[in-house]
């Protein structure tokens, strides 16, 4: 094969031979290979790294790249019903506008001066998550709803000193086993029971298992199985009793007509950010939030940025920095209050956007148009022969669990049919909830036409026909 | 010729738009964006939606968030971005251990496309083939790079890939009946503080190996640190230091000699790439940021992926699911037998994951192998001209050179001018540049790193260095110049004193209005 030419990639400018000559030059080394001498022989890869042919071409790459993607089916080609912890709302133009700055999106950890407005928006990102969750201290998001809820149960272990977690038996499943590897074996965990009819936490059960080991009790608001708990209040009272706090995790979206955990005596609230103005991506759209009251015990216990507002030499001006820095593992290494590094900020500002563009009518509205649409998909789906919708006998916010059990088809089968037929059908509960049997758990958002949703009962009446 | 351009100090000035607090700029009434409508049927059919609710559980009063037309919020945000310094706008080689490299502007354009955007991560398996196709081949591609056998991308940055490695170690103890036993981590003094700090949170001992004379871990105070109650080694390598450790082989040697598994922190491998790698040192698990190496941009601080890589015998330890590829199509494994769980919800931040494979197949074998090698050029090139600055100095391996970043002091400038690196640090944003300290502890007295990558040329970088003379010849001429610097920055010189004072300090705004403006 003729050897190729070698190119000068537009990545990489010093690779201009004449510049290298000269920085070589300017070094006092021959050759760069002089600059690994203290890589000895015996640590050298030797071989070649088997990688593709490079795409040197933009265009060529592009067309690569998008060749490969169109394989992918979205949910804007399909009607989706999936949530789960991932959820379909829609992104205001202005949020994708702004997350898509070179300045926010190419900076990094500059200081409070340079990166001014990093800091500024971040704390506005957690002043307006304050005001929808009714606390006076959020974070800087943290990666997703998974490690809120599991630091948020470190910080009940630390505050408490105690070392035992209750938790409802109806927390999402995968969230379930990250915050198990979170917690363990600092931690014990012990699951609380639900009421098979309506879901709501089993308070006997609850009463039975607390004790003076229990730090916190956690569950979550609306459930990841779509009822809320409206014993949210009864619940903090018996953890408060006991000296434990009560944690919540939240879908924050719902908190435009729900009341926030904090009226019912919540001590620490958590939850994702995705729904506001962040695109689904995936799976990559996430970031956890965490709030507490502003009490000293609670903030030097946070170990994630706390951004707060401050003045400077000039009048008037505002300043930004670091609240607490001495709790963080950036200050303290191994003495920190866990670890904190690069987490989810882009998203943070993205949500933070959404919030202003929402308002206070936005997000009342917001919560209520899907509360009606998500009525309705339920209405329109318990009048399908064999379908029972929904599965709990409890007030549901945007998602509920289709109770498939009395028509004979499994969810399996039954999502197959929905995809041929261009909608993806809600999440198959049978692995997760195996004493649910055949159930799947369906997400209604305000993006769904009353169209789309008719368009999912005729098609489910035809498929169970 | 090139190498004699007269370098031209810039007459700098950030945007300063003394931009109020979001809060401050509300009108009652005014609307950012309406939602979508009921419609009528839907409301006949189920009323208003929100009587459902139990009454208790019905917010009273609306949140009180700040009411602005739309406009005027593009606007805010607009002029915040403008008051930001990212890479794209300066040359941001003194954030040192940072990667700071160039994001590609196409990898910004696929990843906006509606067939990434628009994915939720429980659809089924045969809708996401793009999707899976390319975390796969992103997997192959790492292996390659790393030597080791399989890769997850959940963790959603470096210090949770960390957390991850000392999970895995962890699980693999509690298989083997040693989890009790093996109670102890060992770090060394130049690793990232999260080495240090998630071994703590995964309930370890920790010990801090610190350096000899020459910057390296002692490896006598390694040998004796190990016992039957080392359960593993968290290491970077090159430490912030940018110094490679030549024993780094001894060391894992040491540790599994002692029964521990050795983790890898290359959550920079920028100056390594094809070089040298995790299985040539002999490492159990490693790990790379996807946001430094492999280019996906910082985003003011995620979202991210740390992509921990295993070798053979602890795939059975990684985070659920993985990827896999059956020779027709692809599909996500839930059957680990000895899976720690999982670190993040789902599969990974997807944007990031595909960034990174279209950085990768721009530049093939010899293009990463080229990225190190003009990472480490240019390191060299500035380790040479910092140190015939006056004040500045790079200790430790002395007359030796350093791979992708140094950290240098200003050690003697503190000494004769009084000006710090703080100090040095306010003034470079006078002339549109970053400069960062390091992590603490700063066990190299007014420490300062620079770490320049692949992504700028030798006129930026003589910029820069520009700028670094500049500060210094002026704390030698008019020290107060630089200590009550910046002048030509977004903001003055920030009182600190409040944010330690619980009283005083306030992490929301709701917060600052009680504590500040109770008067009002």
């Amino acid at each position: 094969m003729k050897k190729k030419q070698k190119i000068v990639h537009p990545y990489i400018p010093n690779s201009v031979p004449k510049v290298k000559a000269k920085m070589l030059e300017d070094i006092g080394v021959k050759d760069i290979d002089e600059l690994y001498n203290d890589i000895p022989e015996s640590l050298r890869f030797k071989g070649e790294m088997n990688l593709p042919e490079p795409l040197t071409s933009e265009y060529a790459l592009k067309r690569h790249v998008e060749k490969i993607l169109s394989k992918n089916q979205t949910c804007e080609e399909n009607i989706s019903f999936l949530g789960g912890g991932c959820w379909q709302h829609y992104v205001p133009a202005i949020c994708d506008e702004i997350n898509q700055r070179s300045e926010f999106l190419t900076a990094y950890a500059g200081e409070p001066y340079e990166d001014h407005g990093r800091f500024q928006a971040l704390f506005e990102y957690e002043s307006l998550m304050a005001e929808l969750l009714d606390m006076d201290v959020v974070n800087v998001p943290t990666y997703d709803w998974c490690q809120a809820a599991s630091t948020s149960l470190r910080m009940a272990g630390r505050i408490t000193r105690r070392n035992e977690i209750l938790l409802s038996d109806t927390v999402s499943p995968d969230r379930f086993m990250a915050i198990n590897n979170y917690c363990r074996p600092v931690l014990r965990l012990r699951l609380v029971k639900h009421c098979p009819k309506t879901g709501l936490m089993d308070l006997d059960d609850l009463k039975l298992k607390i004790s003076v080991n229990t730090a916190g009790i956690y569950f979550e608001n609306p459930s990841y199985l779509g009822f809320i708990e409206h014993q949210g209040k009864a619940i903090s009272d018996i953890a408060h009793e006991e000296g434990a706090l009560s944690i919540v995790g939240v879908d924050p979206i719902s908190l435009g007509v729900m009341m926030p955990p904090s009226n019912y005596k919540v001590d620490i609230v958590c939850g994702d950010i995705q729904g506001l103005g962040i695109h689904m991506n995936y799976g990559g759209g996430h970031g956890g939030f965490i709030a507490t009251r502003d009490e000293e015990k609670f903030v030097m216990e946070y170990p994630s940025r706390l951004f707060g507002i401050t003045k400077t030499s000039v009048e008037g001006e505002y300043g930004f920095g670091d609240v607490a820095y001495e709790r963080t593992s950036f200050a303290v290494r191994e003495e920190g209050k866990e670890f904190i590094g690069t987490c989810a900020a882009l998203w943070g500002i993205t949500a933070g956007v959404y919030l202003s563009l929402m308002g206070p009518r936005g997000m009342q509205e917001l919560g209520k148009v899907i509360m009606q649409k998500s009525q309705y998909a339920i209405k329109k789906l318990s009048e399908i022969k064999g379908i029972k919708a929904p599965f709990f006998d409890s007030p549901h916010f945007k998602e509920f669990i289709v109770d498939f059990n009395d028509t004979g088809m499994a969810v399996k089968d039954i999502n197959i049919y929905l995809r041929e037929h261009r909608i993806f059908g809600g999440k198959d509960l049978s692995r997760e909830f195996p004493e649910l049997g055949n159930c799947a758990l369906y997400c209604i958002t305000e993006i769904h036409t009353k169209d789309d949703i008719d368009k999912l009962v005729q098609a489910l009446s035809d498929c169970l026909e | 010729m090139d190498g004699n351009k007269k370098i031209k100090l810039r007459n700098f000035h950030q945007a300063k738009w003394d931009e109020p607090i979001i809060f401050e700029l509300s009108t009652e009434g005014e609307r950012g964006i309406l939602v979508p409508e009921v419609g009528k049927e839907i409301e006949e059919c189920v009323g208003d939606g929100i009587s459902q609710l139990p009454e208790d559980m019905i917010r009273k009063k609306g949140p009180a968030l700040p009411e602005i037309s739309q406009m005027r919020v593009l606007k805010h945000y607009l002029r915040l971005s403008q008051q930001c310094l990212g890479a794209d706008l300066n040359v941001d080689i003194g954030q040192g251990t940072c990667t700071m490299k160039y994001s590609p502007k196409i990898n910004e354009v696929l990843v906006r496309s509606p067939k990434v955007t628009e994915l939720h991560p429980l659809q089924d398996d045969s809708t996401v083939q793009g999707a899976l196709d390319i975390a796969y081949k992103l997997d192959t591609f790492l292996r390659e790079i790393s030597g080791l056998a399989q890769f997850t991308f959940q963790p959603g940055g470096g210090s949770s890939a960390i957390f991850a490695m000392v999970s895995i170690i962890h699980a693999f103890h509690e298989v083997h009946g040693e989890a009790n036993q093996r109670d102890e981590i060992i770090t060394t003094i130049f690793s990232h503080p999260s080495d240090a700090a998630a071994a703590v949170v995964k309930g370890y001992k920790l010990i801090t190996v610190y350096q000899n004379e020459d910057g390296l871990p002692d490896i006598k105070a390694l040998k004796k640190a190990v016992s039957s109650r080392t359960a593993g080694l968290l290491i970077t390598n090159p430490e912030d230091t940018g110094i490679f450790n030549p024993k780094i082989s001894e060391l894992t040697k040491i540790i599994h000699a002692a029964g521990g598994l050795c983790g890898y922190d290359q959550a920079n491998a920028n100056g390594i790439l094809g070089v040298t790698r995790a299985r040539e040192a002999d490492f159990d698990l490693c790990f790379f940021n996807l946001h430094k190496t492999f280019s996906s941009p910082h985003g003011c601080g995620g979202p991210a992926v740390g992509a921990l890589g295993v070798k053979d015998e602890l795939i059975c330890y990684l985070p659920v699911p993985i990827v896999e590829f059956d020779g027709d199509k692809y599909l996500l494994n839930y059957d680990l037998p000895a899976t720690i769980g999982k670190i993040r919800g789902f599969l990974g931040v997807f944007p990031v994951i595909l960034r990174a494979y279209a950085w990768i197949m721009s530049l093939g074998a010899e293009g990463l192998k080229e990225v190190a090698n003009v990472a480490v050029l240019n390191n060299n090139y500035i380790l040479k001209k910092v140190k015939e600055i006056h004040g500045a100095s790079a200790p430790y391996a002395i007359g030796r050179h350093r791979i992708e970043q140094v950290r240098y002091s200003w050690e003697k400038l503190t000494k004769e001018t009084g000006v710090t690196t703080e100090d040095v640090t306010c003034r470079m944003a006078d002339f549109g540049f970053h400069l960062w300290s390091s992590h603490h502890p700063f066990i190299v007295p007014e420490p300062f790193t620079i770490e320049p990558t692949e992504s700028y040329s030798k006129d930026e970088i003589d910029e820069y260095i520009a700028g670094l003379k500049k500060v210094v010849e002026e704390a030698y001429d008019d020290p107060e110049k630089v200590k009550n610097a910046p002048y030509q920055s977004v903001v003055h010189k920030i009182d600190l004193s409040s944010l330690d004072d619980p009283e005083k300090w306030a992490i929301t705004w709701r917060s600052y209005l009680k504590k500040h403006k109770s008067s009002r």
